[in-house]
């Protein structure tokens, strides 16, 4: 079992220089000096390089906290690993799709749907994307059900049922659509639903921007609680250094869309090497 | 040679890139504790007592030198240049951390801080609860505390429950940083006490203490640190 693997060989997801551009990319830009760019897009052609040749990896039952300040490639990160994007070059291996020896970008549609409905699971920003506003909460999480293969509506339901006690949504709105909800209900929801299929990881994209901070306090409660009991490793996109802090066991900074440092989550905050680190860092309140 | 940790000529700086400055943290720091020691640093405020503990704990990095851990379950590492996962492996199971401060996340209870120190040792949940109950006992921390959030603690309060997480797994290495400071002498015999406990059970531990006095008879070496070197 990959279990027994030693520690630092136990990766659950292989990032393998990972670039994303948004535009069509000119003489200027394609030479390889990075230094031509003004911050992360060329001053000729206006090309966008929100990712440039990020690695990294994710172990099996950590948490990983990727911070940095808009703009800097948070979520393309996980917007390419979850196919929301296509990303322009690199490769992502998981374990659990064929032993972690096939490049998931290097595969079918369908092979492809197989990934994002087993093997991931994603938590947007905002629950609009991840959810169906219209439709129940239990229905929410049947259909990612379905997508995987169940077909069985009595388990289907008693899953979803005990997904949503667990995120301490009450038994009698469970048949309530989302779009009824509080903010903090319907990032929960999102979370239940994205628990659903047991993923070995889980995508973590600002979970908790936005909701006040007694609310707050819930769903991070509820991704601790989501890590004691089921091992799963995370990737937690936040600039929220306060969180990362709190739940993330290293840490990895982006600025421009390449990855400045990286470290132990304390050691980023306590010994920050890099100058705008620092400037994060001195900046927590 | 049984030495649990050696550290071989170590430095740290610190570079502030805003004012463009360079602190000393610590300069060419040598020392070798015994398996089963209990080695002290005393030393002024700001001398680089606490960097020492948290280079070795990983906290900073530093430029140059080797600190040689000699784990229980992984041999012989360099904690200086090891694989993160595997530092973190290592203060979960091997390597306590004593701070001034406590840090925890909000809204866990005091019971449940010391069992979950327990069980991030691989016990079951019944050796945890009994462990947790012992330990807090152990300093008088009122039962009407027990499951309670530490934010309404007072800060003796707060340092006994973070000794007693630290000390629950019954770490092979201890690093205490000051862990006396701010208590009173009742508790501090209280410490003093569980101290000489873990040092009989064989544990090896690296303090920094304002008041050395206090720990006097139990220390087997005591280093003195100044403006970043150790002597």
């Amino acid at each position: 079992m990959s279990d027994a693997r030693a520690p630092g060989e136990d990766w659950v997801l292989r990032t393998n220089k990972l670039s994303k551009q948004f535009g069509d990319r000119c003489d200027l830009c394609r030479s390889v000096d990075p230094s031509v760019l003004e911050r992360n897009f060329c001053p000729k052609c206006g090309t966008v390089y929100a990712l440039r040749s990020v690695s990294f990896d994710l172990y099996r039952g950590e948490v990983l906290g990727i911070v940095g300040e808009s703009g800097s490639g948070k979520s393309t990160i996980l917007n390419c690993l979850y196919y929301d994007l296509e990303p322009t070059s690199g490769e992502v291996f998981v374990r659990d799709f064929e032993e972690g020896q096939t490049n998931i970008f290097s595969v079918s549609g369908q092979r492809r749907r197989h990934i994002r409905n087993h093997v991931l699971g994603k938590v947007y920003q905002n629950p609009v994307h991840g959810l169906r506003m219209r439709f129940s909460s239990l229905a929410n999480i049947a259909e990612k059900l379905i997508a995987a293969g169940n077909r069985t509506v009595g388990d289907m339901e008693d899953r979803a049922r005990n997904l949503l006690e667990h995120v301490n949504i009450p038994t009698f709105r469970m048949k309530e659509a989302p779009a009824n909800f509080s903010g903090g209900m319907q990032q929960r929801v999102q979370i239940a639903k994205a628990l659903s299929n047991n993923p070995p990881v889980l995508l973590l994209d600002e979970v908790t921007t936005g909701l006040d901070l007694s609310v707050q306090a819930k769903v991070l409660d509820l991704i601790k609680q989501i890590r004691r009991d089921f091992e799963i490793s995370m990737l937690l996109v936040s600039h929220d250094l306060a969180v990362v802090r709190m739940l993330a066991d290293r840490t990895i900074v982006m600025l421009n869309g390449t990855i400045v440092e990286r470290g132990l989550t304390d050691q980023i905050m306590e010994d920050p090497q890099h100058a705008y680190t620092q400037e994060l860092v001195y900046s927590l309140l | 040679m049984n030495a649990v940790l050696e550290v071989r000529d170590v430095t740290k700086e610190f570079t502030i890139h805003q004012f463009d400055k360079t602190i000393t943290g610590c300069r060419n720091i040598s020392l070798t504790i015994e398996h089963g020691a209990f080695v002290g640093i005393t030393g002024r405020s700001g001398s680089g007592k606490s960097t020492i503990l948290k280079l070795i704990y990983r906290s900073y990095v530093p430029q140059n030198g080797t600190i040689m851990y000699d784990s229980r379950d992984l041999g012989l590492l360099n904690l200086a240049s090891c694989n993160e996962r595997v530092m973190l492996q290592l203060r979960k199971l091997e390597i306590g951390y004593v701070s001034q401060f406590l840090n925890v996340v909000p809204r866990t209870t005091a019971r449940e801080i010391v069992e979950q120190a327990v069980l991030e040792i691989g016990q079951d949940h019944a050796t945890a609860q009994s462990r947790a109950r012992e330990m807090l006992a152990h300093f008088e921390l009122d039962e009407s505390l027990w499951d309670s959030y530490p934010n309404t603690f007072s800060g003796g309060e707060k340092l006994r429950l973070n000794i007693a997480r630290a000390m629950v797994k019954h770490p092979r290495l201890l690093l205490l940083d000051e862990p006396t400071a701010s208590l009173d002498v009742h508790s501090k015999t209280r410490v003093r006490e569980l101290i000489e406990r873990l040092k009989t059970e064989g544990t090896t531990m690296l303090g920094i203490f304002h008041d050395i006095e206090f720990m006097g008879g139990l220390c087997d070496r005591e280093y003195n640190m100044q403006a970043g070197f150790l002597s």
